[in-house]
């Protein structure tokens, strides 16, 4: 478990970080918690000129209330996020799906922007951010600009990130007083999603206001299931309603057959996991 | 020398090893660095089948801190064949199993080219820049497909892909009737195939080897299991004199039979050691392992049982198809053989026939994997017990109490002709069913089938025996293996009253130094602490056949109690003649010997000295007070048990939840209590990782698809419930112990009654076999679709590292 050799830089400050991804050239690979990256350059499927490392990038961590939405730093680690009073209380649906990453090793050492940026189809925060909206701020050699999380994934393992690029930050929109449930489904506590669900619902006197679902592992990028969502705007909260619209779940989406599940098993999954977040969801 | 008081056997003592292991103040193989050391990596095929048309090693060669690389072609002379010590057959083919491949690859991850650098890491970044030409041969992977006429071959020059055929019948045995008969007069007959995936050993360190060749003669640190055998097996592969190796196992991180081998990886480094005259290391990595260490299980077994419409079995038809991979390793091919005489298990067959055929795959080799044959002969007959109990509409625990041994018919000679010595299937029985909770737990189930409840409610049972303490000598040599079964043990009986042991057995994390010091304060009334144990380093335990197949206490325990009670005779005669009594007056009782109706006594500890200063010895007694013997069994030992499953099967996703696990093993006495529940407790693991978790897949082209732990799915104790344990003690009357083995009886239990769980719990919806591991995607479509076999099962894109595309993928 000896990767290639690789050059190391472990800039302090973001303009740092960008100028080092800029001189590093198209072999350049970023390093925020390591929980993904290592385990490849170990496995040496990865063999980068430059390792980049942000761990010194204090300013990336931490989680900030901004008005009507949260800022996630890039670098705040799980364990932060799953603890953070802002999240719980204006994003529970990503604290929720924090507390199923991996195990709490991974979890003190990984961080959110590395999961985000690392985009595996499987990772447990693409879904959340997904279906809450969330704003990715990135910073290249030209300064921020900002991508909706719709835009953000683009396929397996990339994203709207230029190789000179960092996604430094998360806006989050608030979703205050939302019901909220990540359903995981997985073989072994420690394992990726084989499918997974992360619903958000706005339920107000008994009627669903709004809900938003995003599906972890149902094609390349985490998926928007926006015919569930349909079915339940300005429907009663039941069981019943709920089940009709989870129906739709598979919808729109394209997963990949493997040995943990083919194409058939995952849509069933999806719609049956659908069903399972949004009733855990809006007793939440 | 101070006396116990409390009795040692049957104490929970903490283990001494403990500390030390936990806090990593201690030895591993990987942590020793010697002096101009050199490092050695190997590159790996990735081809499964192929001859090799040519390999570029000059690049690799000119590296930094490259020393040497070699090819099979540079060692092909001097590696010889690794050593196979179980032919069982007379007729038996094989291919040589070079270290290193010289001509073609026959599984991938087999050893093509070695780099020996200054620096492990120099050593892999070599291996990237060696040019390996492959010509791809046809692949051979499925054993029924391997079989038939025409096939293509994995060794052409065998002529076939079938290693050996080994056949065990009762009625030629003359230890039953002709089973053939049975099924033809049978009332009811069942049959059923069910199939033993592949499985990984796994042990938590993996394998590491130094060799040094200086001071005119070769050590070798190792982590295995058997430093006697390996010794031993240089010696006759390398043609170097026995005498000047010496082989130490330092701490072992476990073994589970993965390490119960003399691996390529071993012959290389000492030839390397050899050949530069400077000590080598070489450490593997994960992936390595698994792709290279050999592998368990393996084996499609046919089953054919008939029985009366009253419930009796009167017979029990085997036939086995067992994975060999390309090689044999040190006993493979005996592997599934050990299983021959026990898929009878507890129960009264009066006929019985087992065939097994052993067949050459493009995979790395199979060997022992904790149970080594015994697991899978108990899992297909509990598994045909469930079946005969549904066919026949009865309870499946009364099913099994109607034909199982009775408590007062041992010693009972089975139909494979083992005797059992000592069991009580009832008293195991009927205390794991009242912890179990049975009956209430049957309610529950059936009031869950009549709501159409979405997660249903399935009870497993595993009424098992298995045999260890392997082995009786001559039972080894009418089974063809190379080597002798018997233990060796010795006391040096310091003058200060201080013990040490030397043992053969071989621990590698099961406590033997403790467990041992028990036996020896136990038996000589010296403390705990006074006892040491040495073990697992030739030099100093110059006699030994090692630890595997449950053995260490049952045949190295016995050997130990055989010495001390050497000591302790001849320690009696000192004893009479310093106290001037006759030596039948002389009594002995925690570590103190007295004049039977006199106040006259003297410690072990002054007799001890007496002995060692030697200046007033009885006429014609030799100085000291050291002793050694060498126990070999007359029989196996048959622990037995009774294990109960309630799993929670949940219809809509096909999740498996494990509700409750009940298991009371009776594995006789018990030296130390907590070392028992500490094996139970693994062994379930491990054996509830084959029901629900493991598996070895291979892609069509013969590439292990499982090959990192975020593939190969080990369960954590999260994924685990909470065992409910407790034992019955019957004691083994084949030794003075009365013990009988625990290192594998949870392993071999345990997967039958997990699957016999999962299948009653969704029985009632037509499913009556499930592949293992029972994964969520195979139990719905088995509930859903109706398929019991063939479901996929291994890594998902997305779903581990195997996922990551060789750009790194990020961003």
């Amino acid at each position: 478990m000896i990767p290639s050799a690789f050059d190391y830089v472990a800039p302090s400050t973001v303009e740092e970080a960008v100028e080092a991804l800029a001189s590093g050239g198209e072999d350049v690979k970023v390093m925020a918690g390591g929980q993904s990256l290592i385990p490849v350059l170990r496995l040496r499927l990865a063999a980068p000129s430059l390792v980049v490392d942000l761990s010194n990038l204090e300013e990336l961590s931490g989680v900030h209330d901004d008005g009507d939405s949260l800022l996630i730093g890039a670098m705040t680690t799980h364990y932060e996020v799953q603890r953070d009073h802002l999240i719980r209380e204006h994003a529970a649906l990503i604290a929720e799906a924090t507390e199923t990453v991996a195990d709490p090793q991974v979890r003190h050492r990984g961080t959110f922007g590395g999961s985000i940026a690392h985009a595996d189809p499987a990772g447990d925060l693409l879904a959340p951010v997904l279906a809450l909206d969330a704003t990715m701020i990135i910073q290249g050699p030209n300064g921020r600009r900002e991508v909706p999380a719709a835009e953000f994934f683009v396929d397996y393992f990339t994203t709207a990130l230029a190789p000179d690029e960092l996604l430094i930050e998360v806006r989050v929109p608030k979703r205050t007083g939302w019901g909220a449930h990540y359903e995981k489904f997985n073989r072994v506590a420690q394992a990726w999603s084989i499918v997974a669900v992360a619903a958000a619902v706005n339920v107000s006197g008994g009627q669903i206001v709004e809900a938003r679902v995003g599906l972890t592992n149902m094609g390349p990028t985490p998926v928007r299931a926006h015919a569930v969502e349909q079915a339940l705007v300005g429907q009663p909260a039941t069981a019943e309603v709920i089940n009709a619209a989870a129906a739709h779940a598979a919808e729109g989406t394209s997963p990949s057959s493997d040995g943990n599940a083919d194409q058939e098993y995952r849509e069933h999954l999806a719609r049956v996991l659908t069903g399972r977040a949004l009733n855990a969801a809006v007793v939440a | 020398m101070t006396s116990t008081i409390e009795p040692e056997l049957g104490k929970a003592r903490r283990r001494k090893e403990d500390a030390r292991l936990i806090t990593g103040n201690t030895k591993w193989t990987d942590n020793i660095h010697l002096t101009g050391m050199l490092h050695m990596a190997v590159l790996r095929s990735p081809m499964a089948h192929a001859r090799i048309t040519g390999i570029d090693v000059t690049h690799a060669a000119a590296m930094p801190g490259v020393l040497m690389v070699l090819t099979g072609a540079d060692l092909a002379e001097e590696q010889g064949s690794l050593p196979c010590a179980w032919p069982i057959t007379e007729d038996m083919v094989a291919p040589p199993a070079p270290a290193i491949a010289v001509d073609s690859v026959n599984f991938a991850g087999e050893a093509v080219a070695i780099v020996i650098a200054d620096s492990d890491y120099a050593a892999h970044d070599a291996l990237e820049a060696i040019d390996v030409e492959y010509e791809e041969l046809p692949v051979v992977l499925d054993m029924e497909e391997a079989l038939k006429e025409g096939a293509d071959l994995v060794h052409p020059d065998l002529g076939t892909n079938k290693n050996a055929t080994w056949i065990f019948d009762s009625a030629e045995a003359g230890t039953g009737s002709d089973v053939e008969q049975a099924i033809s007069e049978a009332e009811v007959v069942v049959e059923r195939t069910f199939r033993q995936q592949r499985l990984i050993p796994a042990f938590m360190e993996p394998r590491s080897v130094v060799v040094d060749p200086s001071a005119g003669m070769f050590t070798m640190w190792s982590a295995t299991q058997v430093p006697h055998i390996l010794r031993w097996m240089l010696a006759a592969v390398l043609g170097e004199p026995e005498h000047k190796i010496r082989v130490i196992a330092p701490d072992v991180g476990g073994g589970f039979g993965g390490k119960l081998q003399v691996t390529p990886e071993e012959v290389l480094c000492f030839l390397v050691a050899r050949r530069m005259g400077k000590p080598v290391k070489w450490t593997e990595t994960r992936t390595e392992s698994m792709l290279s260490g050999h592998h368990g299980r393996d084996q499609i077994q046919k089953l054919t049982l008939s029985a009366r419409r009253d419930g009796t079995v009167t017979g029990l038809k085997v036939e086995l198809l067992a994975d060999m991979g390309a090689y044999l390793r040190l006993v493979t091919p005996g592997v599934p053989i050990l299983g021959a005489f026990m898929f009878n298990a507890i129960y009264k067959f009066p006929s019985y026939r087992f065939v097994c055929t052993n067949v050459f795959t493009n995979k790395v080799p199979t060997d022992a994997y904790r149970g080594a044959g015994r697991p899978e002969a108990t899992f297909a007959i509990e598994r045909m017990m469930d079946e005969l109990a549904v066919e026949l509409d009865r309870d499946p625990m009364e099913l099994r109490r109607q034909n199982w041994i009775a408590h007062d018919e041992f010693p009972f000679t089975t139909v494979a002709g083992l005797t059992y010595d000592t069991g009580n299937y009832e008293a195991a029985t009927d205390r794991a069913m009242e912890l179990f909770g049975y009956d209430a737990l049957r309610r529950e189930q059936a009031e869950r089938r009549d709501r159409k409840d979405p997660v249903q409610l399935g009870i497993g049972i595993s009424t098992f025996t298995e045999m260890c303490g392997l082995a009786p000598s001559r039972v080894l040599g009418a089974l063809r293996y190379a080597a002798g079964g018997w233990e060796h043990a010795a006391l040096r009986m310091l003058p200060t009253g201080k013990v040490q042991l030397i043992t053969g057995t071989s621990p590698h994390g099961q406590g033997h130094v403790t467990a041992w010091s028990q036996i020896v304060a136990d038996r000589l009334g010296v403390a705990f602490e006074d006892v040491d144990v040495l073990h697992s380093d030739t030099q100093i335990s110059f006699k030994g056949m090692d630890s595997y197949g449950s053995r260490s206490l049952a045949v190295g325990g016995t050997a130990i109690v055989m010495a001390a009670d050497k000591v302790l005779a001849k320690a009696r005669t000192l004893a009479a003649h310093m106290m001037e009594a006759g030596e039948e007056d002389v009594e002995f009782n925690a570590g103190q010997f007295s004049v039977r109706g006199t106040g006259t006594s003297t410690s072990l500890g002054d007799v001890v000295l007496a002995a060692h200063v030697a200046h007033d010895l009885p006429d014609g007694m030799e100085p000291g007070m050291d002793a050694d013997a060498t126990f070999d069994p007359e029989n196996f030992s048959f622990p037995h048990g009774t294990h109960l499953c309630a799993t929670e099967v949940d219809t809509e996703t096909g999740a498996v939840k494990i509700r409750s696990y009940v298991c009371v093993d009776d594995v006789g006495k018990v030296v130390n209590p907590l070392i028992v529940e500490g094996q139970v407790h693994g062994g379930l693991a491990q054996g509830i990782a084959q029901a629900l978790f493991e598996e070895a897949v291979h892609d069509e082209s013969g590439t292990l698809m499982t090959a990192t732990l975020a593939d190969y799915l080990l369960p954590s104790a999260v994924d685990l419930p909470n065992f409910t344990t407790d034992r019955t003690e019957t004691p083994a009357d084949t030794n003075p112990l009365g013990v009988k083995g625990v290192g594998e009886a949870g392993t071999i239990a345990s997967t039958p009654a997990v699957v016999n769980a999962v299948i009653d719990a969704v029985r009632h919806l037509g499913v009556h076999d499930i592949e293992m591991p029972c994964t969520p995607m195979r139990v719905w479509k088995a509930v859903h679709k109706g398929q019991t076999e063939g479901v996929p099962t291994g890594p998902g894109a997305g779903g581990g590292l195997g996922s990551i595309d060789s750009q790194g993928g990020a961003q």
